[in-house]
């Protein structure tokens, strides 16, 4: 692949821990490959930083490979950066031109606290599954695998929402912060399989709830969660969600 | 169940919803003005409608939806801007949702400031003639000429059904949505006449003032 | 003398008779006892949830910002179970032969065969859970077939099937977490485990936000940390994976089993140059329907696509007949890099060859579908758009994911691949309980030495992480507990809590205290360097030691001039990264000891010295049909323990796949 080494300049938000203020810092970064992944731009730039006796930037990532979900950032206005279905950790260089200026931000919602520079707080994810993001069986008390047909149409489309990699690009993009599709891709997955269906009503009200209470904004239907999220988890697990709830709402006495 | 954020969604697109099949018998009425009979078979309907008991006891279920709408949008809107905290340096604008879909806050408030305007030039008048029962109506007809010969009150009127296309233009989907259409193809469908009712009502509205303002009709 | 605690009996029965016999633990005394599992992948977040199930006090911990990150997610191709629903003549047996056979006759068969029995129970579980397998129109669960195997066993969803393990597990785990049966540590480092009175009672880990040391008792402590193939610093595992938890058990006790055991996968994204940070795995799955070759010609510089079918060496098909592109990984990488080495590389650093999709695509795919949609004598480019759509449902997923790294569409030129390390099968020696040589210590998961041998076959470390953790761990651990019963919690002012603490914090303190001149990010590429090049795909009695005395330097020059900016007392990811390394580079050292020791070529461990005739593997019975089991005595010295391996069921012979 044709690659060339281009120059650019990084404003980075810097903050020392939760309580601090932060701000922006800018970077010149020079020499960078095109074939760089953008964390490895930040590597090379971190590199650099260390050598000059500063601090590196602190920024969330392990896989690199687009599955984890763990990497962050907000790259010139949109989660993970310019490329469509894609995380930061697969973002390359190729995706800019010589002499750009890149702004680099954490994730911004109040459920999503900043921890240090880059990396935010998001347990909050953690607890929206415990209230019931789950089948509740326990191990070793099951029927065999293939005693419980699923139709394909459905088997796929509950894997498509189970792909979700709980990144938190929705809640970042979102104007209300609202981490509604995070929780419908949940909801619609174990919804779409004959195994959720015992705890389908409940899972619906509890998850909610727990978004709720976590300080997620409401959902308004504007698509930018969808737009963004880099495993195109589709919003049509939303109108699933709500579907699911009002449904839980009218029949469930809890 | 109606507090949580997902409730609200319901209670909002279950009143928009409402307020839309509202929106095309007040447009089928209205378009009466264009027989051009110097509003006869527009004060006949507009009698049937002010006169009907039934009708006046929807009318209540009417104003409620409209408060409802209003209050819990306004809640919503105020609510959601909070979850941020720190805002962004850059924002993603239109790269992931259309401008009007982030607007409905600012488009419903453009459209409630119209509204105040429009209960006052007719609908209080009426009712209060009616002696807020079923008493005798204003020629209501002869009230839309009169109103419409004012320029500014017909470029407020045309600012407010521009408000409200692009309101309905998400609004629309967007209730079909809310209440779990989930299904490919009903969605496009659902998107192609929410588009077209979108153009068409609001365009309908908005030729009436003009109607009126360049005597197209008597 | 090692204990390898195999019950006696017949092989089929041992796991049947162990579980009738073992100890229980009453569900009064089950909340007595209190259990730390560390890490949060498949075997630690399956353990975690069973145990907490169970009714056990459990508190998990991991490194990443939630249990659900861990590095089992990136498994791709899928996970092999003995369900034989293809009806192609699989059986438990099968399974049980294919894997000793894979790991090339080093592992132990009593593990093997029970992690083949429980491989059905686990595709149950799953799918009770709600883990969306593939799936036929029929609705029941599909299968695809992996390397080093002649049926289709392997249940997968689409190239994401660790992710959909993961999660299951990781809610099941949640779920725990709500019903207050197990606490979540997320952030938290392991950093040493505390031995009293010469069990495992408890960890100290760092709390990675703020930088404090804990203490934290557990009646038994369980790693599940992964593998160490970061060692090499290029490879497929996370940026965080680490030996750190394994090592730190290690010199307090735990035996180290053969350690030099890596494999290389023979499918990945080539290197791009110096600022590379990891390798990206492209899954084996992909060899079902691509071809691989190289150019027939020396110096080839025309472009893929444009060199014609007669010049093209499918080198694999014309070496192994039988098993083609589906032979055994370490057969597969070290054929590519003989090719490359040979001068027959592609790219433009000659270190890669071409995994091609286009014969399959037509011929497999397109003319199947066009068959189904009734086009009769299609065009080349309708099979191609044709064969194009069953690809996309089946590697979709991996398709996307090399052109974003590559810039190149893998639908229209052939993938360019090499050989990267990708897996370890060496990891702490335990034995058939899972308990390592320190008491109450448990290792689970590719963290342990035990199912593979010295090669891994394809689907298999899905299957050993659940095996260890949903289906193993929940019957042994209470076999040990059961005695523990009378025990109290340790209150953590105990002395050793304290001591052990001081022991980390001085070395925190004395990393910290370096103020050299080098980041840790290069101590760890050079480190990679040496262990790549000497101890990788191809070792000699001249490079190991070599690499050792390299090694030693490196060692030294490290505690010597080493920079870690910032604070101890907050979060410092370089701080976090140099303890890390720091323990890569004792482990590179007892790695390249341990291949120095094992002159035989077995799985992926390959001494020039020993090879066929042909340039094939040979495997020496005579002398190394063990375990070579490492105990820690003092920097740089450990002292070899052998667990003999005996075959009474799959009896050696030489590995062939042609």
């Amino acid at each position: 692949m044709e690659h060339n080494n281009i120059n650019l300049i990084l404003k980075v938000w810097k903050q020392k821990n939760a309580e601090s203020r932060g701000s922006f810092e800018t970077f010149e970064v020079n020499d960078i490959s095109t074939e760089m992944s953008f964390l490895e731009m930040f590597d090379v730039l971190n590199e650099r930083l260390i050598a000059e006796g500063k601090e590196p930037i602190a920024f969330d990532h392990d896989c690199r490979e687009g599955i984890c979900g763990m990497c962050s950032m907000y790259i010139n206005g949109r989660p993970h950066g310019p490329w469509h279905g894609t995380t930061t950790c697969q973002l390359h260089m190729r995706a800019f031109k010589d002499g750009d200026t890149i702004v680099v931000e954490p994730w911004r919602a109040k459920a999503f606290p900043v921890i240090k520079d880059l990396i935010v707080d998001r347990t909050a994810f953690d607890r929206i599954i415990q209230a019931g993001g789950y089948i509740s069986v326990n191990t070793g008390v099951t029927i065999d695998g293939n005693a419980i047909p699923v139709e394909k149409e459905n088997a796929d489309k509950a894997f498509a929402a189970a792909a979700c990699i709980g990144c938190g690009a929705c809640v970042a993009a979102c104007k209300n912060s609202s981490a509604l599709l995070f929780v419908s891709a949940k909801v619609a997955h174990l919804a779409l399989l004959p195994q959720g269906a015992p705890e389908r009503k409940e899972r619906a009200l509890n998850m909610v709830a727990q978004m709720d209470k976590e300080g997620f904004g409401a959902c308004t239907n504007t698509g930018a969660c969808e737009a963004v999220c880099p495993k195109e988890i589709s919003i049509e697990n939303i109108a699933r969600l709500n579907k699911e709830y009002a449904l839980a709402g009218f029949s469930s006495d809890k | 169940m109606l507090t949580s954020p997902v409730g609200k969604k319901w209670v909002m697109a279950l009143t928009g919803l409402f307020l839309i099949t509202f929106l095309m018998v007040h447009v089928g009425l209205n378009a009466c003005i264009w027989a051009d009979d110097g509003g006869i078979m527009f004060n006949a309907a507009a009698h049937f409608m002010g006169s009907m008991v039934v009708i006046r006891i929807i009318e209540i279920g009417l104003i409620l939806g409209f408060v409802i709408h209003i209050i819990q949008g306004l809640v919503l809107e105020f609510q959601n801007r909070r979850k941020r905290g720190v805002a962004y340096k850059m924002s993603l604008g239109s790269r992931g949702s259309k401008w009007y879909s982030r607007s409905m806050g600012l488009l419903g408030t453009i459209l409630l400031l119209f509204l105040i305007l429009h209960w006052v030039h007719f609908w209080i008048p009426n009712r209060s003639h009616q002696g807020w029962l079923l008493g005798e109506e204003l020629n209501l007809y002869q009230e839309m000429k009169v109103t419409f010969q004012q320029e500014w009150v017909v470029i407020v009127y045309v600012i407010g059904c521009i408000s409200l296309a692009w309101h309905l233009l998400h609004g629309f989907q967007s209730a079909f949505r809310t209440i779990g259409v989930s299904n490919k193809r009903y969605l496009a469908l659902l998107n192609a006449i929410g588009t077209g009712f979108s153009i068409i009502i609001p365009l309908a509205f908005a030729m009436m003032p003009v109607s009126f303002y360049l005597g197209w009709i008597k | 003398m090692l204990d390898s605690k195999i019950p006696s009996g017949a092989l089929e029965n041992k796991w049947n008779d162990y579980k009738g016999h073992c100890k229980l633990v009453n569900p009064a005394n089950k909340r007595k006892l209190e259990i730390i599992v560390v890490g949060t992948g498949l075997a630690g977040a399956s353990a975690a949830a069973s145990l907490g199930e169970l009714g056990y006090k459990v508190k998990a911990f991991c490194f990443q910002d939630s249990p659900r990150r861990a590095h089992s997610i990136a498994a791709q191709g899928g996970i092999n179970a003995a369900k034989n629903y293809q009806n192609d003549g699989d059986s438990i047996f099968r399974l049980f032969y294919d894997t000793v056979k894979g790991g090339d006759y080093r592992a132990r068969e009593a593990n093997v065969h029970r992690l083949a029995e429980v491989s059905v129970n686990i595709i149950d579980q799953c799918v009770a859970q709600g883990v969306p397998f593939a799936r036929e129109y029929g609705g029941l669960l599909n299968n695809r077939s992996f390397g080093g195997t002649q049926v289709k066993r392997t249940f997968y969803a689409a190239g994401q099937t660790g992710q959909q393990l993961l999660i299951g597990a990781y809610q099941a785990l949640e779920r725990q977490v709500a019903l207050g049966n197990v606490k979540m540590y997320n952030r938290h480092e392991m950093l040493d485990v505390v031995i009293i009175d010469g069990k495992a009672r408890g960890i100290i880990c760092r709390n990675l936000v703020n930088g404090e040391l804990e203490r934290h008792f557990g009646h038994a402590v369980l790693l599940c940390t992964g593998g160490y193939g970061n060692v090499f610093y290029l490879s497929t595992n996370a940026m965080g994976s680490n030996v750190t938890a394994i090592w730190k058990a290690h010199k307090k006790g735990a035996y180290f089993g053969n350690p030099c055991f890596t494999q290389i996968h023979p499918t990945c994204i080539p290197v791009t140059g110096d600022h590379q940070s990891k390798l990206t795995l492209m899954s084996e799955s992909l060899r079902n329907d691509g071809r691989i070759w190289v150019p027939k010609k020396l110096n080839e510089t025309r472009k893929a696509n444009d060199i014609p079918e007669e010049e093209r060496d499918y080198y694999l098909e014309r070496r192994y007949p039988a098993f083609g592109n589906l032979v055994p990984r370490d057969v597969a990488s070290r054929a590519a890099k003989e090719r490359c080495d040979a001068g027959y590389g592609v790219g433009t650093t000659k270190q890669a060859v071409y995994l091609d999709f286009k014969y399959n695509l037509i011929n497999k795919y397109g003319k199947a579908e066009a068959n189904k949609h009734g086009i009769e004598n299609p065009d080349e480019e309708t099979l191609i758009r044709l064969g194009k759509e069953v690809v996309k449902e089946e590697y979709g997923n991996l398709f996307d994911m090399y052109e974003k790294i590559t810039g190149e569409n893998p639908y229209e030129v052939p993938m360019r691949i090499y050989p990267a390390v990708h897996y370890t099968m060496g990891g702490l020696w335990v034995d058939y309980e899972l308990m390592t040589t320190v008491k109450g210590l448990y290792c689970l998961g590719e963290a342990n030495f035990s199912d593979h041998g010295a090669n891994r076959l394809g689907a298999s470390a899905l299957m050993q992480g659940l095996a260890d953790g949903y289906f193993v761990i929940p019957y042994t651990i209470g076999n040990y507990l059961a005695d523990e019963i009378a025990t109290k919690p340790i209150p953590t002012s105990h002395e050793a809590f304290a001591h052990t603490e001081k022991t980390v914090a001085d070395r925190i303190n004395s990393l910290m205290g370096i103020k050299g001149k080098q980041s840790v990010e290069s101590f760890h590429k050079r480190l990679g360097k040496i262990m790549w090049e000497k101890c990788g795909m191809a070792r000699n009695e001249q490079g190991l030691k070599e690499a050792i005395t390299e090694i030693q330097q490196l060692n030294k020059e490290f505690w010597s001039d080493l920079r870690i900016p910032g604070e101890t007392n907050e979060m410092n990811p370089e701080l976090d990264k140099a303890g890390r390394v720091a323990d890569f580079i004792e482990l590179g050292e007892l790695m390249c000891m341990d291949a120095l020791n094992r002159n035989e070529s077995c799985g992926g461990h390959f001494r020039e010295e020993s090879q066929t005739e042909e340039g094939e593997a040979k495997r020496d019975d005579a002398n190394y049909a063990y375990v070579s089991s490492w105990e820690y005595k003092t920097e740089s010295n450990w002292e070899m323990h052998k667990e003999p391996l005996q075959f009474e069921v799959a009896k050696p012979s030489q590995r062939s796949y042609k």
